[in-house]
């Protein structure tokens, strides 16, 4: 007789456990759907709230499994966003933690599709950076209240049916010492519940490689809003592989959000994003310094329907001037 | 700069420059202040027109041939006061009020939307 390896077994026991748990009541409230994602550190799922009749997304962890350090992020997470009230972030509905010890989480259940998915389907380069600026939106309102993302990528980025932008996964996000909302940082700074730890060493390494600012990847301690402004710099440049050439202007707006010091960078995301709506209204952007026939050129494409105009009336007056001289 | 103000200040310019080019024509050279003092009024009211259509309106697609009526309509009036250079007068104005029309609307700017007032 043949034995199974341990990876089949734990899939055996993982989809016997989930079969068992689909139509289960959580906390009395939350009735299990449909699984929408499963990972290392548990699942998330779409439960219907019977208190008031909606759906929601159940997030749900195992301390045993996923670790001290993972369930508390989670619980970090949501007493971060309970304090961070906007459009651009999932609102957290309610925490607490199950009789056999798991934690869950229910937020608002997202429908859409991620960044990364959605822009297959932006064949334009304005709307594509009109995108850009939704995503600024939440972040530099949460820089507003002392947060930093510190994982921002395309799969943390979600697109709602009526274009409606969220940004997700703030479970590594920091909160700045003597900065924000008082709010924030001591709902951050609560101890979590049996002993989970809530928040990240001084030198550790979080974000996603390819997505983190050099400092951040480094692991120094200090890091600030301007880890979020080079991921955001990313997330650009992500955003225009169109297969297009880019332009200076924006090449150069990306350059200055990745700088590798972080002096030269932007210095807030309102910055970079006012620099970027200036692109699309046809004015100069900060971050490139125009010569003059760079100047006339763009002077002349913003204005293309008046000079043509203009030229139409000369023309026609150097019409009329020649007929009557004939 | 509101859309009546743009219209009537780009009626007066355009209308200047209107007048200035009669310099070109030998024949009215002399008399070339008084045809540029009615081109500027000429300008200034068929600006002043549009403007106020632009305003009521806000849509390029009515505004530019509104601006080309009533600029070519005044341009008629002038050419029947001569009783020739009906072309010659109606076709460099026409094309001013499409100029005004498309300027007032892509540059001029709309009243403030009005507050609701909550009861």
């Amino acid at each position: 007789m043949s034995s199974l390896s341990d990876r089949a077994l734990d899939k055996i026991g993982r989809s016997l456990a989930t079969s068992e748990i689909e139509g289960a009541n959580v906390d009395d409230r939350y009735v299990l759907v449909r699984l929408v994602g499963e990972g290392g550190m548990g699942a998330v799922w779409e439960a219907e709230d019977s208190a008031l009749g909606r759906r929601v997304a159940l997030k749900i962890v195992d301390p045993i499994v996923a670790g001290p350090a993972l369930t508390g992020r989670l619980v970090r997470e949501a007493k971060l966003l309970a304090g961070l009230e906007h459009p651009g972030l999932v609102p957290v509905h309610d925490t607490g933690t199950l009789a056999d010890g798991r934690v869950y989480c229910a937020m608002k259940l997202v429908r859409g599709e991620r960044l990364d998915a959605h822009l297959a389907n932006i064949r334009s380069r304005p709307d594509r950076l009109r995108l850009f600026l939704r995503v600024c939106e939440p972040v530099a309102f949460a820089h507003a209240h002392g947060v930093v993302h510190r994982d921002l990528k395309p799969s943390n980025v979600m697109v709602g049916p009526f274009g409606e932008v969220l940004v997700m996964d703030w479970g590594v996000a920091k909160v700045l010492a003597g900065a924000g909302d008082e709010e924030v940082r001591t709902a951050v700074s609560a101890p979590a519940p049996s002993g989970l730890i809530a928040g990240t060493a001084a030198g550790t390494v979080v974000g996603t490689r390819g997505w983190m600012a050099p400092e951040q990847e480094r692991g120094e301690a200090g890091v600030d809003v301007r880890a979020d402004i080079w991921a955001l710099g990313r997330l650009l440049a992500f955003i225009l592989a169109d297969g297009d050439q880019i332009p200076k202007p924006l090449s150069s707006i990306v350059a200055r959000a990745c700088a590798e010091s972080r002096g030269a960078r932007y210095p807030s995301v309102e910055a970079l994003a006012a620099d970027v709506a200036r692109y699309l209204d046809g004015e100069a952007v900060s971050a490139h310094p125009e010569s003059i026939l760079e100047r006339a050129v763009r002077f002349a494409r913003r204005h293309e329907v008046a000079i043509l105009l203009l030229l139409a009336y000369l023309l026609a007056r150097a019409a009329v001037y020649l007929i009557m001289r004939r | 700069m509101n859309k009546v103000a743009l219209g009537v200040f780009l009626g007066g310019v355009l209308g200047v420059f209107d007048g200035l080019t009669a310099w070109f024509t030998p024949e009215v050279r002399n008399e070339i202040l008084g045809i540029i003092i009615g081109s500027t009024f000429k300008g200034v009211v068929a600006g002043l027109l549009i403007g106020l259509f632009a305003r009521k309106v806000d849509d390029m697609k009515w505004t530019i041939p509104f601006g080309i009526l009533v600029a070519g309509t005044f341009a008629f009036f002038v050419a029947h006061m001569q009783g020739k250079y009906y072309f010659e007068i109606m076709l460099p104005g026409a094309i001013v009020g499409l100029i005004t029309g498309y300027a007032t609307e892509r540059y001029g700017r709309g009243p403030a939307p009005k507050a609701e007032v909550a009861r």
